[in-house]
């Protein structure tokens, strides 16, 4: 057994037609049990028909298909309706059936317009008009037809057309230990002795401290400066070795 | 062939779709509609006598210069022109559900036809086959549809009323009533047992 390749609205999509080989719908598929069965369609034996219908669409792979899942529940439902007890002297008792063959013989006659129609169309083609004529172009659908998913798609649309403008993040270039030696050299320079805290400069980050830190280390080693600490966990201060001449 | 029927062959040629009796008229100031029919039944028979590869069609309620069928196969095969594709069996039914019951809604072709209609009616009115005539006073005021005359020319119909009347159909059913009813459907329904 080989299963045909999903229809496009089974692959997923809305808006799908039911447009399989054999059917055009429901009620196609029901008149053609019907004819199959030789059965009259003004007596229809209910719960034969719906166990039928119910087994054609399993075995159609129709089940992901609403149009046809709500027949099968009206059929299941005339199926409960049919097996309900009445009484032969009732009055007024009303065939559950007959929406359902109102319908099915409305689709018939509709079926066979079509089929009229669709010979008119083709004896038509067999005639040619003069020249050849582009296609008509093919236009979207009018404005009233748009739903409200259409018309937030084309705004998205139009929205991701729009470039985005260009945004530079103006970082602040970390201090290194270099520049860290420099600023602690130009502020011994105007001042001699300073506190550790202010070479950090306003609102350092850990890079900052690290360069700073290690740039205190550094000068300390070369001998470009002192560092002291006035008293135990007080801050350190730096001083220019006064020794040195200012460079 | 006289000077008016000439004239009209002439525009009839240069015409992309069928042209009316209106729009021919205006072709020659002098000339009355009668005269204008009277023409054109000289063109048809022209065409005809002289048994033309060409003839007269009236059609969408007007009239067309369209090579005659029997041709068809032999012009296909050159590849001097194509034919139109085949309608599908949804767009043929829901054509046909509007073509009889229009101005109609969508509520009412999906009723009838048992399955959503929204994607055949969206690409009927991209054929210009249908076209929006007005809208309901139901809830919502839904759309209604109704065919076009390019749903004429596509069957090669002079008007609707060269669609089959139901008492021609073989299931005799109740036509639609201008009321809106389908009470009618189920006299014929009746003969239960």
């Amino acid at each position: 057994m080989t299963t045909p390749a999903a229809p496009g609205w089974l692959a997923g999509g809305s808006g799908f037609v039911v447009e399989l080989d054999a059917f055009s719908g429901p009620l196609d598929l029901l008149l053609h049990l019907l004819r199959e069965e030789q059965l009259d369609i003004a007596d229809i034996p209910i719960a034969r028909i719906a166990d039928q219908f119910l087994r054609s669409i399993h075995q159609l792979g129709l089940n992901q298909a609403a149009d046809y899942l709500e027949m099968a529940g009206r059929l299941v439902r005339l199926k409960a309706q049919m097996l309900l007890p009445r009484r032969p002297e009732e009055d007024g008792w009303e065939d559950p059936r007959a929406e359902l063959v109102r319908r099915l013989l409305e689709y018939q006659q509709i079926r066979e317009i079509a089929l009229w129609m669709g010979r008119s169309a083709e004896r038509r083609s067999e005639q040619y008009a003069r020249g050849y004529l582009p296609p008509p172009p093919v236009f979207p659908p009018p404005p009233l037809t748009l739903d409200i998913m259409d018309l937030l798609q084309a705004v998205e649309r139009v929205i991701a057309a729009i470039p985005s403008p260009v945004l530079h993040k103006v970082v602040a270039r970390p201090l290194d230990v270099e520049g860290a030696t420099r600023r602690i050299e130009a502020l011994l320079e105007e001042r001699g002795e300073i506190g550790w805290l202010e070479a950090l400069g306003p609102r350092p980050t850990i890079v900052d401290l690290l360069s700073t830190l290690l740039a205190i280390l550094e000068l300390a080693k070369r001998g470009s400066l002192h560092i002291t600490q006035p008293a135990p966990f007080s801050p350190m201060v730096i001083a220019r070795d006064a020794t040195r001449p200012a460079a | 062939m006289t000077p008016l029927a000439q004239l009209l062959e002439a525009a009839l040629f240069s015409a992309a779709r069928p042209l009316t009796v209106e729009e021919l008229g205006t072709l020659d100031a002098d000339a009355t509609h009668a005269d204008v029919r009277v023409a054109l039944d000289l063109i048809r028979e022209h065409y005809d006598f002289d048994q033309h590869g060409i003839e007269l069609v009236e059609l969408a309620g007007g009239y067309q210069i369209l090579t005659r069928p029997v041709h068809a196969a032999a012009i296909e095969r050159a590849q001097f022109s194509g034919r139109t594709p085949k309608l599908t069996a949804a767009t043929l039914e829901t054509l046909a559900v509007i073509a009889y019951r229009q101005p109609v809604g969508r509520a009412e072709i999906e009723e009838i036809r048992g399955v959503s209609a929204g994607g055949v009616l969206r690409s009927l009115q991209e054929r210009g086959l249908i076209e929006v005539v007005g809208r309901s006073e139901g809830m919502g005021r839904p759309l209604l549809y109704g065919t076009t005359p390019l749903f004429l020319e596509l069957l090669g119909l002079r008007d609707l009323s060269d669609l089959p009347k139901a008492e021609e159909l073989t299931i005799a059913l109740h036509m639609h009533q201008a009321t809106g009813d389908t009470e009618g459907a189920e006299v014929t329904v009746a003969a239960e047992s």
